[in-house]
């Protein structure tokens, strides 16, 4: 039912607070409800924080409890959480919603017209491919028609990503 | 005291310093009247005082004494002529000889040019207080948003062309924003519009090197009303030109900016395609939350 647990080398995500958005290790646990918590490499400093405001990922670091900042900063590298954190989903969705929350009203127009553009160009197979598919169904008749039908909506998905990384790239490079 | 040694100069000496010592002023004068040709500077040399203090608001010598001492009957200066003086020597005429037409023709009549008034009010209007800091529209502080500057990309909120995306070019003498289409992109002419009621964006043409006419003022853009009220109370309306006309000037003023500015929008891509959408929310997009 679980699958993340509180541990000593727990790498949290802190949602709310001073420190929101930053990736913290659990050092120790205080009492119920918080933690003595460190992120040397993300510019934490060491300090008790309640569980309330930590998101748990499924980074764990290998150091002992009460461990001093070197230690838990070794381990860190040693894991290299930062970059194993940007490459998650969790990160790259924040990372999306900022991008989004920036953009310019130029920036939005840019992106409807890259969506209107991609979306016309998947219609345009979709409707390709239903056409030969109700040709087809025309000829034998209709035991034919139900696996055709299946078949032609896994081409367009293919088609999909072609166009897709051509208007995100533009908003990545913002 | 020092004025002892020699009589005052001649006010046009220019020798810069306010010298107390008498025994300098005659190896002065020599150098003073060298330099007599430069009159530009027309520093007076001050004498020190003459009249010697006895005690503190108290002299030695009497008005008279004085007048003596500092030889003022030789220094009669007039003031220059004000400009009071110098309108008075110019009289208008008063008075202009018209021929007699009618019946009695012929000959000719004397008429004032000025008239006295024909109706006096019973009442004088009191003197209005002085008051302090209100400035008429004319002196006004006009002031300009920081995100506003030339080529900035404005959306227009009120009027026709609301939420048509306009190029900004400058703001004019009473405050209004001068912007363009240009007008073969959105169909916005050079028109004036009210900062107030656009929302600047972040986003900017290049406008550098772009010349912009220079009768291109505000009395250029303002609404023209016929002013001749013969008809009586019947057809008032009928006179105010209501329909506005679309002038050969305004055509060439409209191409001689735009044509600069064109070329600079398709350097930029999708640029031209952004200034002819206009700008409309939809659900779930709050103007707060929006970066533009």
């Amino acid at each position: 039912v679980f699958k993340r647990f509180v541990e000593i080398g727990r790498v949290a995500f802190i949602s709310f607070g001073p420190h929101a958005g930053k990736l913290v290790a659990i050092v120790d646990v205080i009492d119920q409800n918080r933690a003595l918590v460190d992120g040397p490499c993300s510019g934490v400093r060491r300090q008790a924080m309640p569980f309330k405001c930590m998101q748990l990922t499924d980074f764990v670091l290998k150091f002992p409890h009460s461990a001093r900042q070197k230690c838990v900063r070794l381990a860190w590298e040693k894991e290299n959480i930062n970059e194993k954190w940007s490459a998650t989903r969790w990160a790259k969705k924040i990372e999306a919603r900022e991008k989004k929350a920036k953009m310019t009203d130029f920036d939005r127009y840019k992106v409807m017209k890259a969506k209107k553009m991609r979306n016309r160009i998947i219609k345009h197979e979709m409707k390709k491919l239903q056409r030969i598919a109700a040709k087809k169904a025309k000829k034998p008749g209709k035991a034919g028609k139900a696996p055709k039908g299946k078949k032609p909506e896994k081409a367009p998905k293919a088609k999909k990503p072609e166009k897709a990384p051509a208007p995100k790239a533009q908003k990545a490079q913002k | 005291m020092a004025g002892e040694k020699a009589p005052e100069k001649k006010p046009g000496e220019k020798k810069p310093a306010k010298k107390k010592g008498a025994g300098k002023k005659p190896a002065e004068q020599k150098p003073s009247q060298k330099a007599a040709g430069d009159k530009k500077k027309r520093v007076k040399k001050y004498h020190a005082s003459r009249n010697p203090v006895l005690a503190r608001g108290i002299g030695r010598y009497s008005r008279s004494a004085m007048y003596a001492r500092k030889a003022l009957y030789k220094r009669k200066y007039t003031a220059p002529e004000t400009k009071i003086e110098k309108k008075k020597k110019e009289m208008p005429r008063a008075t202009i000889t018209k021929p007699v037409g009618g019946d009695k023709n012929g000959g000719s009549r004397v008429v004032k040019i000025r008239k006295m008034p024909r109706y006096y009010p019973t009442e004088d209007v009191p003197r209005k207080l002085l008051s302090h800091g209100k400035k008429p529209f004319c002196e006004h502080k006009r002031r300009l948003r920081a995100s506003i500057t030339p080529g900035t990309v404005l959306i227009l909120l009120t009027g026709r062309h609301r939420g048509k995306r306009v190029v900004f070019l400058k703001q004019l003498d009473t405050g209004l924003l001068l912007v363009t289409g240009p007008l073969a992109v959105n169909r916005v002419p050079l028109r004036r519009a009210h900062q107030k009621f656009v929302i600047a964006t972040s986003t900017k043409v290049d406008l550098t090197g772009v010349k912009i006419p220079k009768h291109l003022t505000d009395s250029y853009f303002k609404k023209k009303r016929l002013r001749k009220p013969k008809h009586q109370e019947g057809e008032i309306f009928d006179t105010e030109k209501e329909k506005y006309e679309l002038t050969e000037q305004r055509k060439t003023d409209q191409k001689a900016v735009d044509s600069q500015i064109l070329a600079r929008i398709r350097k930029v891509p999708q640029l031209r395609g952004y200034l002819r959408s206009t700008f409309s929310l939809s659900n779930g997009v709050y103007p707060h939350k929006l970066v533009f």
